[in-house]
């Protein structure tokens, strides 16, 4: 689509207007709306009280979505918490598609790799806008090229709870997959065959969505006991069917440390750099990814932990295994789950009740009163590709095609007060130090340093950083040398080609433009 | 022949990259190794001999290696390979070529000629190109102390276990234990000429204990250093060649001693009444060295 764009306050070309959507803000800054005077009023949407009804169980997946009041040109929304093993976003749009229903905006919090059946669904014309966090596969393929007239438009998962309440994205039926369910709709994540731990997602949309199905294939005698993630006064109907994914693909094994010698050695500058600040220490907050290096930081940040007898108040974010086993080891008072990445969560989070199932709005939503990343002290994050302006793409690969997810990243690196960006200096001998990257997700601004196996660099807004790390004997160097270094290994890759249509943009988490993503050549 | 100009760094983890690989070559400088050794023998197929030659010889001379020493592992002199691995190795100016089955002075040598004359047609100065030999067979630790002298190119002696066990015809266990004479043997004729002795591979990638106690095992027989094949035996091998806090205690108060005695003009150095002699002081500034290259605090005298 080709739009009408203002500059914004980092340089980059943003639409002003996008139809369906309305008049957009333009980023001017991280924490432009975080000064305390912002004042915004929730867009509310009429609500029908249904009837009290004695069966909310459904015949089936079709007799709920009509129940519902689905129609043409609605919005639905589901949750990722199944990862690749989901199979319900697959079930409910083609069980609409039999039912006529088409132009339908899908809002799910994120799209992961099972999600290539979406691709489909959008050229039947049954989805014809897409508003995400992550896009992968033929799915993202599919919008660099064009495929969909309306832009995505990306959010974090911070900026998409604050969307659903204030009202920007109204949500008309959420359809949530449940791995245990009861008769009234009472739901929980961390029991039954499909079992994914939290449903930190789930939970907030459950709130804010007009109608809510929950889709289970594991429909337990009421009440459904001894945790209830999402009660049964926020659900309206319960569809059963045969099931809702695949637990292979769901709960892997337990994440394993890498072994990757370039990771672990990012992994070791990191903790490096982390140590020198100090911020490890009593009463220290920690997030970390599940991903090579962020993991294996993790676990240096835990032998130090113990060496020195440090008591930690909490971890955040995606929960691997290996958290869960920090909190057991007693090195933190306590776990917030908004998603479980691993099968060694679930059983944590049922019997250790210092783990705790957080929704999303508590996790990140900015303009809320008061979300646990903005109380981070360290978080250690990973990146596609990042600049010579600490601006971080989380989202599109080399080839400029769009194929990874917001995620946490902008919220938790604006809370915290260290983030840290973990990243190989290359990957297939392309450089992650660029002039500009493609698409900002994350600001600068918020990002306090990039390390690679090849050195440290420190954001310059950060000499105390800097100064503390130097001291410690690390490899802190400048970034314009640092990527310097990198090139003289792998050249000066061409810039991709892009058009000007416009196929997606990216919100920031306080509800501004900070970037647009456009076709590719 | 110009001294060593490379004595006296750290030689504790030489780590094995098969030439073959250019994603483990560009990372040579990141894995913690005091040096790496690039292999064109026993990791690489015959057919590929050839291709690891040339990207070796181009990441020598594109490459920035930081303070990693780089030596090559070429093939031995009974293949087709050793002068054409020599012509085109040395003018990329290794710091060192590692010779694989050296049975005796000859093969240490031949090497060592046809070594100087590429260094000479290639502008190099004489001995900028160091040899290490590795001593594989029955008949090689027999002649060890004749090929420790047989050339000043030589900069150091080593053993390869596993063609050693089988050319004794005994079984190469874990530990290593069965090769405890041929180990002593190489460090004995490896410092009896002035050479550093470097202990044999630990073939077990997961048995990092088993590791530790190894190469605890190499330090106290007199190795220099310990081969790795897996950059996660790097920091274990460096945490073996590390001091204890007591022994970095007493070598400072003895380099300190002997600094004092030094200043003063004294010809003995004395230290709590007793004579240190000068062996001793080398051997504290040695566990001072060895005390911070682990990183240790306070390491200084």
């Amino acid at each position: 689509m080709k739009l009408d764009c203002v500059t914004n306050s980092i340089g980059r070309r943003v639409p002003r207007e996008i139809p369906g959507l309305g008049v957009l803000a333009p980023y001017a800054g991280a924490y432009s709306r975080l000064d305390g005077s912002y004042v915004y009023t929730p867009k509310t949407f009429p609500r029908r009280v249904p009837a009290p009804t004695t069966d909310k169980v459904a015949p089936s997946l079709a007799a709920a979505i009509e129940r519902s009041g689905l129609e043409s040109g609605m919005t639905v929304s589901f949750h990722h918490h199944l990862r690749n093993g989901d199979t319900v976003v697959e079930q409910v749009l083609a069980a609409a598609e039999a039912l006529g229903i088409r132009n339908l905006t899908l809002a799910p919090s994120s799209l992961g790799d099972e999600a290539d059946c979406v691709a489909g669904f959008i050229r039947r014309g049954v989805v014809s806008r897409l508003h995400t966090s992550g896009v992968r596969g033929e799915v993202g393929k599919a919008i660099s090229r064009g495929e969909i007239e309306a832009p995505v438009v990306i959010r974090s998962h911070g900026g998409r709870a604050r969307a659903v309440e204030e009202g920007s994205l109204r949500i008309d039926v959420a359809f949530l997959a449940a791995p245990a369910c009861d008769r009234l709709g009472n739901m929980t994540g961390s029991a039954g065959k499909t079992a994914c731990g939290s449903l930190g997602y789930a939970i907030h949309d459950a709130r804010y969505a007009g109608r809510v199905v929950a889709v289970t294939d594991n429909l337990v005698p009421y009440p459904l006991a001894p945790r209830i993630s999402i009660p049964q006064y926020l659900v309206d109907h319960v569809a059963v069917v045969d099931s809702i994914g695949d637990p292979s693909k769901i709960a892997t094994g337990a994440t394993r440390i890498s072994r990757d010698p370039v990771q672990l050695r990012i992994a070791e500058l990191a903790f490096g750099l982390i140590k020198s600040t100090g911020y490890l220490k009593d009463g220290c907050s920690f997030q970390t990814g599940g991903g090579g290096p962020s993991l294996a930081a993790a676990r240096y940040v835990r032998d130090y932990m113990k060496e020195k007898g440090i008591r930690g108040s909490y971890c955040i974010g995606g929960i691997t295994g290996f958290m869960a086993e920090m909190l057991k080891e007693g090195l933190f008072e306590a776990l917030f789950d908004v998603q479980s990445f691993d099968a060694a969560v679930t059983s944590s989070m049922a019997d250790n009740p210092r783990h705790m199932e957080a929704d999303v709005s508590c996790y990140a939503n900015p303009l809320n009163k008061g979300c646990l990343v903005n109380d981070l002290d360290v978080v250690v994050l990973a990146a596609l590709d990042t600049d010579v302006d600490f601006n971080v793409d989380v989202l599109t690969g080399h080839d400029g095609v769009l194929r990874g997810a917001s995620g946490g990243h902008s919220d938790t690196a604006a809370g915290a007060k260290l983030a840290v960006i973990t990243v190989p200096s290359m990957r297939n001998g392309v450089p992650s130090i660029r002039n500009r990257v493609q698409t900002v997700v994350t600001p600068g601004e918020t990002i306090d340093a990039i390390v690679t196996e090849r050195g440290i660099a420190i954001n310059p807004r950060r000499e105390d950083l800097a100064a503390a790390a130097r001291a410690a004997g690390l490899p802190i160097k400048d970034i314009r040398d640092l990527k310097a270094e990198i090139e003289r290994v792998t050249g000066v890759p061409d810039e991709v080609e892009f058009a000007d249509d416009i196929v997606g943009i990216v919100e920031y988490r306080d509800g501004t433009i900070i970037d647009s993503i456009r076709r590719v050549v | 022949m110009k001294p060593d100009r490379t004595a006296g760094r750290p030689r504790r983890s030489l780590l094995y990259i098969p030439g073959n690989n250019p994603g483990m070559i560009q990372n040579c400088s990141i894995y913690g190794a005091d040096g790496v050794l690039l292999d064109l023998e026993d990791s690489i197929a015959l057919a590929e001999k050839d291709a690891a030659r040339k990207l070796v010889r181009g990441a020598l001379r594109a490459l920035d290696f930081g303070g990693v020493e780089r030596v090559v592992r070429i093939n031995g002199r009974d293949t087709p390979y050793f002068e054409k691995d020599l012509a085109e190795i040395v003018p990329a100016r290794p710091d060192a070529v590692r010779l694989p089955k050296v049975d005796g002075p000859e093969d240490v040598l031949e090497a060592d000629r046809i070594i100087s004359r590429l260094e000479k047609e290639n502008g190099i100065e004489p001995g900028t190109v160091r040899i290490q030999a590795m001593l594989e067979t029955a008949r090689a630790i027999v002649n060890a102390a004749a090929i420790a002298s047989s050339s000043p190119r030589l900069s150091g002696l080593t053993l390869g276990g596993q063609d050693l066990a089988a050319d004794l015809g005994i079984k190469a266990t874990k530990d290593g234990r069965e090769l405890l004479y041929a180990k002593s043997a190489v460090v004995i004729a490896a410092k009896a000429s002035g050479l550093e002795a470097f202990d044999t591979v630990y073939t077990d990638v997961n048995d990092l204990e088993g590791l530790l106690e190894a190469t605890r095992t190499a330090v106290s027989l007199g190795f220099s250093g310990k081969a790795a094949i897996h950059p996660s035996q790097v920091p274990v091998i460096h945490v073996a060649f590390a001091p204890t806090e007591s022994e970095v205690r007493k070598a400072r108060a003895v380099v300190r001693a002997a600094r004092e005695a030094e200043a003063r003009g004294a010809g003995v150095v004395a230290l709590d009444g007793r004579m240190i002699d000068a062996p001793v002081v080398a051997q504290a500034e040695r566990t001072l060295e060895l005390a911070r290259l682990a990183g240790m605090e306070d390491a200084q005298a």
